[in-house]
């Protein structure tokens, strides 16, 4: 089991072809009290860099990009009554959806948990 | 994921300190005052008639079978309802309304005057043309004003809002596309990070692709990024550009902007909404903007804010201005004032009808009249008086709070969270503020800007206020820079102490809902 980052601050941890994707801790931090997340249903494909979630504080509401291209297999529904996880637990419980990959070799652009830290303290 | 770094705590720190300290609740003269289904029973009314004798029903069977639940109030009652809920308004007859980018001037009162003349006040939009000559004659002269101003050949009137405005200007652009042909190949706008949340908004509502630009390091359009994107123009619908732009900078590279977009084969929006920072010094017209709303309800003296509805002209250029909206006003040879309402003759390539009339007649009586009784020369003043007390207020306070960018600003004085101490934000300074009687800052915007302040004080202000309002402020940030913490309970002296707003985003309650019987019983 590996996690990746990507520089828009979200996580991919990937177990076998199928990934779980969210939003970093210091992404949850950045935007505040999460009042409201939109998840992707089961099936829906996407390409690398697209829209695939929206997540929204009280004052902010931003786009969460497909780090890997693929097909979700599962949303995380539990966001939807109870937003707040993403703050509480953003990289285990606030988890967004999982999917079964396209190209694993897509994994290679993206950074891992030091490379992300780094690039944290840079900005 | 877009990373928005404006986020900021949206609950209060504490619930301890919600406690109230009077029976009543009231704060001294500041009454407490609840909802009107709170105050109001179904036993009471303000008008006490006898029961009818005799009454026979003559709705049949679509009478009201339930009560409307509508409180009855006397009319004292009522009175002091609306009269304490408007005490605890802030308004600009109040005090200084530092709203970065709102533009909270002064409505001169002779504007008022002049908008309550019969003439204008008592006319129907449907009235016969022949007997609102007049009326139609002022809409004629202002527009004649705003074409001056601007150095721009044409202009939509019926746009009620900034917002409308630019919705007008990009119907426009989109029409232009569309007699070229070119409608389904350019869909790309682009659009600067720094820009109002509307310019975006606007753009996918018109069918438009937005395309980001970044801002360099001083706050303006980096020509760099601008030029990447520019690479492929084929399908560049145009840029849409705030000048001064929301961090109250002018973007000294306009001209070129204007002509890379132009050789893009796109077109110029141009943002007017801080037009009041430039009017008689700049004409958009002379920089290469092809579409330009005015916000009469800031640069021109109308009232907004709930004040009054807002008012956005939208000036075009040759290459737009056939497309432009009806209706609109001509002159004809004879002298008469003739409205142009239907999409054939003058106005046959038009995008079509925004709104059920002519735009908004009050705003334009009061905008003419400030026009008229400022003269060209007093506009001008005007807006340098704008710059002149934002770039008093920057100089005051950049020793205490930091100035997000160098160098002199427009109108407007931007500042970031900089100098504030670890745990102290831009949302305490801003409730810290309304202790000290003023309305808060726009905080948190722009975007490019962390922890933004952002501080428009107008021209309307006398030195004299500038430094009362300076001197508050300059004392909260004092304090936030050495980590006050007091700063983070506050508003202490407001009716309502700080919100929480996660709450009320998360779980919002929008409607009134009677209490259970039982449990008031209980209670």
């Amino acid at each position: 089991m590996t996690t990746y980052y990507t520089e828009d601050h979200e996580w991919i941890t990937v177990e076998g072809d199928i990934a779980t994707v969210g939003i970093t801790k210091y992404a949850a931090d950045q935007l505040g009290d999460v009042v409201f997340v939109e998840v992707p249903e089961a099936g829906a494909s996407f390409g690398k860099g697209d829209d695939m979630a929206v997540v929204e504080s009280v004052k902010a509401a931003s786009d969460v990009y497909a780090p890997v291209a693929g097909e979700v297999t599962e949303g995380n529904g539990a966001l939807a009554d109870a937003p707040e996880t993403v703050n509480e637990d953003p990289e285990g419980a606030g988890w967004f959806c999982k999917m079964k990959l396209s190209d694993s070799g897509e994994l290679g652009s993206l950074m891992n948990v030091d490379a992300y830290k780094a690039f944290c303290d840079g900005l | 994921m877009t990373m928005n770094t404006q986020g900021r705590p949206t609950s209060p720190v504490s619930a301890a300190n919600q406690s109230v300290d009077t029976v009543s609740g009231s704060k001294g003269l500041l009454q407490a005052e609840g909802l009107i289904f709170e105050i109001g029973t179904q036993d009471t009314t303000g008008v006490d008639l006898p029961t009818p004798k005799n009454r026979t029903g003559r709705l049949g069977g679509v009478a009201r079978k339930q009560p409307t639940g509508l409180p009855g109030l006397s009319e004292p009652q009522t009175v002091r309802h609306y009269m304490r809920l408007s005490q605890k308004n802030y308004a600009i007859d109040l005090g200084l309304f530092p709203l970065g980018s709102c533009t909270m001037k002064h409505n001169p009162r002779l504007n008022e005057k002049l908008a309550r003349l019969p003439g204008f006040a008592d006319i129907h939009p449907l009235q016969p043309q022949a007997t609102v000559q007049g009326a139609l004659e002022l809409i004629d002269e202002l527009a004649t004003w705003l074409k001056t101003l601007t150095g721009m050949p044409a202009v939509a009137m019926s746009p009620k809002a900034g917002a409308h405005g630019e919705f007008c200007g990009m119907m426009a652009i989109r029409q232009a596309l569309v007699a070229r042909g070119e409608a389904e190949a350019r869909k790309r706008v682009l659009v600067p990070a720094s820009a109002h949340g509307t310019n975006p908004a606007t753009a996918v509502q018109c069918g438009f692709i937005v395309d980001e630009i970044k801002a360099n390091a001083r706050g303006r359009v980096d020509m760099e990024s601008l030029k990447a994107k520019l690479e492929k123009t084929d399908d560049i619908a145009g840029i849409m550009l705030t000048n001064p732009n929301t961090c109250g900078l002018f973007e000294t590279d306009i001209k070129e902007i204007a002509d890379l977009i132009h050789a893009a084969g796109g077109y110029f929006y141009c943002d007017g909404a801080n037009f009041n920072a430039i009017v008689g010094r700049v004409r958009p017209g002379d920089l290469g903007v092809d579409a330009m709303h005015i916000n009469l309800h800031k640069t021109f003296s109308t009232p907004h804010g709930g004040g009054g509805p807002g008012s956005g002209p939208t000036v075009l250029s040759d290459a737009l201005a056939p497309y432009a909206p009806v209706p609109f006003v001509v002159k004809d040879e004879d002298g008469v004032f003739r409205l142009v309402e239907d999409m054939e003759g003058d106005a046959k390539e038009s995008f079509g009808r925004m709104v059920a009339f002519h735009g908004q007649m009050g705003m334009f009586v009061r905008a003419l009249t400030y026009m008229l009784s400022h003269g060209a020369d007093g506009l001008k003043q005007a807006s340098e008086d704008a710059v002149l007390n934002a770039n008093y207020i920057q100089a005051r306070l950049k020793s205490v709070m930091t100035p997000a960018f160098e160098g002199y600003c427009m109108h407007e004085a931007l500042f970031s969270d900089a100098f504030t101490a670890d745990g102290i934000e831009t949302i305490d300074i801003a409730k810290s503020l309304i202790d000290e009687g003023y309305h808060p800052m726009t905080m948190y915007f722009p975007l490019v800007v962390h922890g933004a302040m952002l501080i428009e004080p107008t021209e309307s202000e006398s030195k004299a206020e500038l430094d009362r309002f300076c001197d508050s402020l300059e004392s909260i940030a004092r304090r936030a820079a050495q980590g006050d913490e007091t700063l983070k309970g506050a508003p202490y002296l407001a009716p309502m102490r700080r919100l929480d707003e996660t709450q009320a985003a998360r779980k919002p309650v929008l409607k009134w809902t009677q209490p259970d019987a039982n449990s008031v019983a209980a209670e």
